[in-house]
């Protein structure tokens, strides 16, 4: 077995498994996600509530596996526009050089002049609370990083003669860039892209947290731990319960991630 | 290293010139009337007025970039609309609470992580090097905003050894340091390990070993010098982390600190405070960056390549 093929069997399943909670919710759990009963608040998990209910007493299970698929949405379109945006960018720049290069350095560095989650907190603060803002927040910082790789790539790959012999068959710059060099800078995309889903879903579990994500009442394992804090004492469980799903889906595509890196060779991407 | 200091330091005004401009759109780009949000739908046509003034929202847009650069130039960030004193005022009074955190957060990491990382690399493979590799890894995986509230919960309200919130002695910094060190020292411990196994596998470490140093002296001596320089920077790049982490943690324990003092004046609308933060951490993270890399370079005069 290669380098890395256990870790990334073991973080992709984890991964699987998780998203399939997710799109399989309704038949995990009890009732929706939506479904308050106040005679069952703040109940401890048990018989009828698995994981136990909120102050609402809406079922902390249904809760947790929906806000998996709000998690995962928001990361995998944050993570989709970054990379898209980011490679395209960057390997043009890589590619072109000169000044528009530098313009390229420049705009980055002023960018990750700012922490990113600070950067998205702004941001989702103007735009106001909901899902497709946090991609937008998430994706203004996010691309810096896939840029910088396709750059490097690119640009270390250039001048080799199969670019040469692309252009001699009359191959345009464009054609030059996405078939023949945007190929080879595939796998560091790749590792650096779940990585980046990690750091993704982190940061939206961060918004929602401080309430720039997900608007309420929808399930999001951020808002879940922020509206659990002040029962930490009657009801653990409100904390405990969607931090162990965030945590173990930052772990599993970090895992994934690692197994990745070891398995493809990868040297550029990191964390 | 002179030559270099002036170049880094030479691209410090651009940056900031940058980070202004990014502050500056901020609330330009506000999708809306900025005014209308701040003071709320059924605001007072005059107090719309005063506003719009005392933002320079009545100008040009250009002229109010102008403006806005001088008076930041100046050290004039406009004044707050929730607290009524200058925001520049606002943050003085707070930036010392974030300082305070932060750097207790980077020392306990540091400490903690870089010794953990190097003593891996010396025995891969080891019980020590497996303890270290989970113990960062959770450290990576476990979100902040999960960890303080989980410390909380067993050292203030379990155990009831710490206080659960505020900022005063050593006892309120316990947990919101904990809670702000564990991501970075996972990072740190991973960092450390790597470089120190590419320089333990040196040739010039084999010829140490040969002349018969001894091993603490080829570890500590030899291969941790030249490991410090790559750490550093790691540790550096991590101040941003720290920052962010920050705003996290300082809202979990209600620390008096500028995390949370931005995350208030955006439930507040206060923009001009908004900005001000935005600018201070900004600023802080660009000097912290370039102060790194300065550090680095004078401890391994290589990187100048």
């Amino acid at each position: 077995m290669r380098r890395g093929t256990g870790l990334a069997i073991a973080g992709g399943t984890a991964l699987l498994l998780l998203a399939v909670a997710g799109a399989a919710a309704p038949l995990f759990a009890p009732v929706g996600p939506y479904a308050t009963d106040l005679d069952a608040r703040l109940l401890a998990p048990g018989p009828g509530h698995p994981l136990g209910s909120d102050p609402l007493g809406r079922d902390v299970l249904a809760r947790v596996l929906w806000g998996a698929r709000v998690s995962l949405a928001v990361g995998v379109a944050a993570v989709t526009v970054s990379l898209t945006v980011g490679t395209l960018l960057g390997a043009v720049a890589g590619y072109a050089g000169g000044w528009i290069d530098e313009g390229l350095a420049r705009v980055i560095d002023v960018l990750l002049a700012f922490p990113g989650l600070l950067l998205a907190i702004a941001l989702a603060a103007v735009l106001g609370p909901s899902l497709a803002n946090v991609v937008v927040a998430l994706s203004v910082l996010g691309w810096t990083g896939y840029a910088r790789v396709a750059r490097a790539e690119v640009m270390a790959l250039r001048e080799r003669p199969f670019v040469d012999a692309a252009r001699a068959l009359g191959a345009s710059p464009a054609r030059v860039v996405v078939r023949h060099l945007v190929p080879l800078a595939a796998p560091t995309l790749l590792v650096q892209a779940t990585f980046g889903l990690g750091g993704a879903v982190l940061a939206e579990a961060s918004l929602s947290f401080l309430g720039l994500g997900a608007p309420p009442p929808m399930p999001s394992w951020g808002s879940m731990i922020d509206d659990g804090r002040a029962f930490l004492l009657v009801a653990p469980h409100l904390v405990v319960v969607p931090g162990v799903a965030l945590a173990t889906t930052v772990l599993a595509l970090q895992l994934l991630g690692d197994g990745l890196r070891d398995l493809l060779d990868v040297r550029g991407a990191q964390r | 290293m002179r030559a270099l200091a002036a170049r880094r330091l030479a691209l410090v005004l651009p940056t900031l010139l940058g980070v202004l401009t990014i502050v500056f759109l901020f609330v330009r780009l506000v999708p809306g009337d900025p005014v209308e949000i701040m003071l709320g739908e059924w605001a007072a046509p005059a107090d719309a007025a005063a506003l719009r003034r005392n933002l320079g929202l009545d100008r040009p847009v250009a002229a109010q970039y102008v403006r806005f650069i001088a008076h930041a130039a100046r050290g004039d960030l406009g004044d707050s609309l929730a607290f009524h004193r200058p925001v520049a005022a606002v943050i003085a009074d707070r930036y010392p609470a974030t300082l305070e955190l932060a750097f207790a957060a980077l020392v306990v990491a540091g400490l903690v992580a870089i010794p953990l990382g190097a003593a891996a690399a010396v025995r891969p493979r080891s019980a020590l090097d497996r303890i270290a590799r989970a113990a960062s890894l959770a450290g990576i995986c476990i979100p902040t905003l999960w960890l303080g509230p989980l410390l909380m919960l067993v050292f203030s309200i379990g155990l009831g050894w710490l206080p659960v919130s505020g900022r005063g002695g050593v006892a309120h910094l316990v947990l919101p340091v904990a809670t702000l060190a564990l991501g970075m020292a996972g990072v740190l411990v991973r960092m450390t390990r790597a470089t120190m196994l590419r320089v333990l596998a040196e040739d010039w470490v084999r010829t140490a070993r040969a002349k018969g140093a001894p091993g603490w002296r080829v570890v500590m001596v030899h291969a941790f010098r030249n490991a410090v320089g790559p750490v550093l920077v790691v540790l550096g790049l991590q101040a941003g982390a720290l920052l962010a982490g920050a705003i996290i943690t300082e809202t979990i324990f209600a620390w008096p600190g500028l995390g949370r003092l931005v995350v208030e004046a955006i439930q507040a609308r206060d923009y001009p405070l908004v900005q001000g933060c935005a600018l201070a951490i900004g600023a802080t993270y660009v000097a912290v960056n370039t102060a790194t890399d300065l550090v680095a370079h004078v401890l391994d005069p290589r990187l100048e390549r």
